[in-house]
């Protein structure tokens, strides 16, 4: 059940050209609403934005004396410019928990894949599962990469691309996919996210080799907790579902990649 | 999906990320004073002398205040953060006669002070609406609106026989839907179309009153209200949303995939009290729903001041959960203040220039 709530920043630093790291403390979201990696807070940014915006959750954390939330976020418009320039000791109005996050089990192995900005979600699920994490991370270029030291701290093995070559392998994430699932196919799921044609490429290897594969979707969102339906996703059968309240996470193969 | 029962939380990280200013980045004097944590947010309960009934085409509310179609769903979402007793009525979502899954996404583009929206009336039907959602809708003491949209009268009355015998509290006819082909907004715009439809479901709706949704995307809107008010009908509600677009500049492309979409939010409110008095002056005696753009209970009290009955209150949920509990309470505050004893003094009592 979602509540609405202020919370206070405790944290607040970029980790990359544009993009910051929010902590913000979320009292018993975490213990008593079950928040965690995947889900997303719908957070009120500012007066000059009429909607909220939704921002995943990429860990939660045990600090005192509250439990805390960190959000990672791009600066890409008006609203998360002025998310971004919230201080330590501000506070910020949010609704959640809100969506599903990835379902995973205990004892699980995991292929995590997260492109650009969709790199921070899967955070949570590679500090949970350790060894049982390999994770491929992909970006534009070096100067674009986030994340790496601590995914490379949580997981047994860390895979970095960057499409121009400047760090890591030259090129997408679905070709250093295949690359692992051809040695090894013995994953509980494939978990992703990122932008969607990384996702419909990742989904097409994930069919390929026949493992099952999760993926974290975007779409523009109004009300997020399911009374809108504007955030529509197109799905296989033909129906509508809604990424904040039926996901955002989907089984890939439930969403048309040709829509 | 693995099974959900096998699901597991995912422990919690020990919070060993360096933070700046927490003392991280410089000397612990100038770690900033810590604030409370986090806080829940909820209105306060608060109780007015002022008598905040209303009536709409006979229908009583006990709050004048109630939530616009296509903003609420059924209500189940909003109605886990606050009992939907709270609430003077509901208008659900837009119903068809059969299931719709609505137009492509994207669905939704922010604008100044408004958002456009597309969502093609995606709707489980009006049957699914009778089985599913009204009898959880009826466990809570509000009137129910229904709302609906059909391609040809026909469908209006079919619609209008089946949600009288569930007993909904008035059916909201909706003539001026911008977002989907056939009916629709043809049926708003044209005034021997939308006193047609009138006519349809008044005779299909037994005793229970219709009231007509009409859309601002016309010359004058006192024409189609005076056909509709002809046809029959026991009320009116206005604004739907403004027709609208943007246009990423960058690709060249607009935001929505339908190219163009309905405007919604505080943008409107000025357009939606115009048309409210409007419609009040040529309409005296017929009861209206404003709505258009309402966040706070001054809106609403201007909507009413230019003839509104009762104000429905949608977008602005978007960003506040509580919006219509925070109206509701702004606007008793007002007619309280101004020494009213009941809230439905307010109705018509704009003094014009």
């Amino acid at each position: 059940m979602p509540i609405q709530q202020l919370c206070t920043v405790v944290g607040m630093s970029a980790i990359g050209d544009g993009t910051y790291w929010m902590t913000l403390e979320v009292g018993k979201m975490v213990e008593e609403l079950g928040l965690r990696a995947g889900q997303f807070l719908h957070v009120a940014c500012g007066e000059g934005s009429l909607l909220r915006r939704p921002i995943s959750v990429a860990l939660t954390l045990a600090d005192e004396p509250e439990n805390t939330a960190a959000l990672i976020f791009e600066v890409k418009g008006e609203g998360t410019r002025w998310l971004s320039k919230r201080k330590a000791g501000d506070m910020v109005d949010v609704l959640g928990p809100l969506g599903n996050g990835f379902s995973v089990e205990e004892g699980g192995r995991y292929l995590l894949v997260g492109g650009g900005i969709g790199t921070p979600p899967l955070l949570g699920y590679a500090e949970a599962f350790h060894e049982n994490a390999v994770a491929v991370l992909g970006f534009r270029s070096a100067d674009r990469a986030i994340l790496v030291d601590r995914y490379r701290e949580a997981c047994k093995e860390v895979y970095l691309c960057t499409d121009d070559g400047s760090a890591g392998r030259h090129g997408f994430v679905d070709a250093q996919v295949r690359d692992i699932l051809e040695k090894d196919k013995n994953f509980t799921a494939i978990l992703a996210c990122g932008p969607r044609p990384m996702l419909k490429s990742v989904a097409k290897a994930a069919a390929e080799y026949g493992v099952p594969c999760q993926v974290s979707m975007e779409e523009r969102m109004a009300c997020g907790v399911g009374a809108c339906l504007g955030c529509a996703l197109q799905m296989a059968d033909g129906t509508m579902k809604h990424v904040c309240k039926d996901g955002p996470v989907f089984s890939a193969e439930e969403v048309d990649w040709d829509a | 999906m693995p099974d959900r029962k096998k699901f597991v939380y995912l422990p919690k990280a020990k919070n060993d990320f360096v933070v700046i200013g927490r003392g991280a980045a410089g000397s612990p004097e100038q770690e900033p004073p810590r604030a409370p944590g986090s806080r829940v947010v909820r209105p306060k309960k608060r109780s007015f002398a002022v008598d905040q009934s209303v009536t709409l085409a006979g229908v009583r509310l006990k709050n004048p205040v109630v939530v616009a179609s296509g903003t609420f769903g059924f209500g189940r979402e909003y109605g886990e953060f606050y009992d939907l007793s709270e609430l003077g009525g509901i208008c659900c979502k837009g119903l068809t006669l059969h299931r719709r899954e609505g137009n492509p996404p994207p669905r939704i583009a922010e604008t100044p002070m408004g958002i456009l929206n597309s969502v093609g009336l995606q709707n489980p039907g009006v049957d699914a609406f009778i089985a599913h959602e009204l009898p959880e809708l009826r466990r809570h003491d509000l009137a129910v609106i229904a709302n609906i949209s059909g391609n040809t009268p026909e469908e209006y009355g079919i619609m209008c026989e089946k949600l009288s015998d569930a007993g909904v509290d008035l059916i909201e006819v909706n003539i001026s839907c911008p977002n989907v082909k056939a009916g629709g907004l043809a049926y708003g715009t044209r005034p021997e179309l939308a006193a047609e439809v009138t006519s349809v479901a008044k005779a299909h709706a037994g005793k229970t009153p219709v009231m007509v949704k009409l859309s601002p995307n016309v010359t004058d809107i006192t024409e189609i209200a005076r056909a509709v008010a002809g046809a029959g009908a026991d009320a009116l509600s206005l604004i739907n949303t403004l027709r609208g677009m943007r246009i990423d500049v960058n690709t060249r492309r607009p935001i929505l995939k339908m190219n163009t979409g309905g405007l919604s939010g505080p943008a409107v409110l000025p357009v939606a009290v115009r048309m409210v008095w409007e419609v009040h002056n040529a309409l005296p005696g017929m009861p209206i729903l404003g709505m258009g753009g309402v966040a706070k209970g001054e809106d609403a009290a201007q909507l009413m001041l230019a003839g509104a009955s009762a104000v429905a209150v949608g977008t602005a949920c978007f960003a506040d959960p509580y919006a219509p509990i925070r109206v509701r309470d702004g606007l008793a505050e007002i007619a309280q203040r101004q020494g009213l004893d009941k809230v439905s003094a307010l109705t018509g009592a704009v003094k014009p220039w």
